[in-house]
């Protein structure tokens, strides 16, 4: 129960980790970010790319200072949903983890954290996002 | 008498005086708690639909922005723009702002989109050869996209953030409820109680020493009246003795 105030703060960037598709997409909107190490603020999920790199990513990603919210598709998020959970559980308010659907699999919200916790206090939400409970 | 803990303070007017400014306080701070309660629920019951809302936006725009890059793919005619893409992120083009918003004393963070147009330059001259147009409609649509993610980021932190205070919040009202304001109350119904049966205990004993007080007066009396009689008993000098002629 940490009582935090929150300051103003601009130029804060957009973690992102997902499929190739949606990378680029975001990339191409222009929220991509490399720092003068080669440090990305993003990362193509594919078959190649080891779980054990994903979440140690999204711990870099979650540990940045300059970053607000970290998007994650929810195939990647199901890859390293105990680190997710973990994460959204603590008291850090910042950054943000947001799953959203990848290209491939449809959106499954009650796999999301946040929307189990939304579907709790109002038992509609579900319905509405077209799930049967 | 429930939770005292055992020690009780002395029953005195100074400690119930005490007391009761603590009951005051308690109550006061419950009622202005509960307020607060009350206001960050009906804040964050609004908040549940907009979740709920923007949700679906979101899921219909990445949507959107799905087809438009396959659209783009195929523009593009083989170009391998996914991989060029990646390579030319340098510097965002879009950014966020946080500053802080207030509900009943909460700050609750609040995102927003900065978009920088110098940056946006370098986007623009790419797939030039071949399908430029079709990229920069992919582009707008994954701005959309973000910008949709970005305020479902806002009102997901807010949600968290209330979800947390209102916890908080209801655990300082039923704590003070249940635990604080009757327990005060023992306390203060347990200093009045002493204080009258000392009452009671002062006014017997000063009924005891007045009846005792009455008692010792009686007997005094009896006393005095009794030396008095004795006093006023006939001396033989003042006895008329028929023997004495004169």
């Amino acid at each position: 129960m940490v009582k935090t105030k929150f300051v103003t703060q601009s130029d804060m960037k957009i973690g992102l980790i997902g499929d190739e598709d949606t990378v680029t997409g975001m990339l191409l909107a222009g929220i991509g970010h490399v720092d003068g190490q080669g440090k990305k603020n993003f990362l193509v999920v594919d078959s190649k790319v080891h779980i054990k790199d994903i979440e140690e990513h999204f711990h870099e990603l979650t540990a940045r200072k300059d970053i607000s919210m970290i998007l994650i598709t929810q195939d990647c998020a199901e890859l390293i949903r105990r680190a997710v959970d973990e994460f959204s559980h603590s008291a850090q308010m910042i950054p943000t983890v947001l799953e959203i659907p990848s290209k491939d699999t449809p959106y499954d919200p009650r796999k999301d954290g946040v929307m189990q916790r939304v579907a709790f206090f109002m038992p509609s939400a579900m319905a509405s996002l077209g799930v049967e409970i | 008498m429930s939770s005292a803990g055992g020690q009780r303070p002395a029953a005195n007017r100074m400690t119930l005086q005490t007391f009761k400014a603590r009951l005051g306080g308690a109550s006061k701070g419950f009622k202005l708690l509960k307020k607060k309660r009350d206001a960050l629920k009906s804040r964050f019951q609004a908040l549940l639909k907009d979740i709920v809302d923007t949700k679906l936006k979101v899921g219909e725009s990445l949507k959107d922005g799905a087809f438009a890059l396959a659209k783009a793919h195929y523009a593009s005619s083989g170009d391998d723009i996914a991989s060029s893409i990646v390579e030319r992120a340098k510097k965002p083009s879009v950014t966020t702002k946080m500053y802080p918003d207030n509900v009943a004393g909460v700050s609750i963070p609040v995102f927003k989109v900065l978009r920088n147009a110098s940056q946006e330059a370098i986007a623009h001259t790419m797939g030039v050869g071949s399908g430029g147009a079709v990229l920069n409609a992919t582009r707008d649509t994954y701005l959309k996209a973000v910008e949709c993610i970005v305020q479902l980021a806002s009102l997901q932190t807010a949600f968290h953030t209330l979800d947390e205070e209102i916890k908080m919040t209801s655990r300082r009202v039923n704590a003070l409820e249940y635990v604080l304001i009757p327990r005060i109350e023992d306390i203060i119904h347990y200093i009045t109680q002493e204080m009258d049966e000392q009452a009671r205990e002062e006014f017997f004993r000063v009924k005891k020493v007045v009846e005792k007080k009455k008692v010792k007066l009686a007997k005094e009396k009896e006393q005095a009246e009794k030396n008095e009689a004795a006093i006023d008993a006939p001396s033989i000098l003042q006895k008329k003795d028929a023997d004495i002629v004169f």
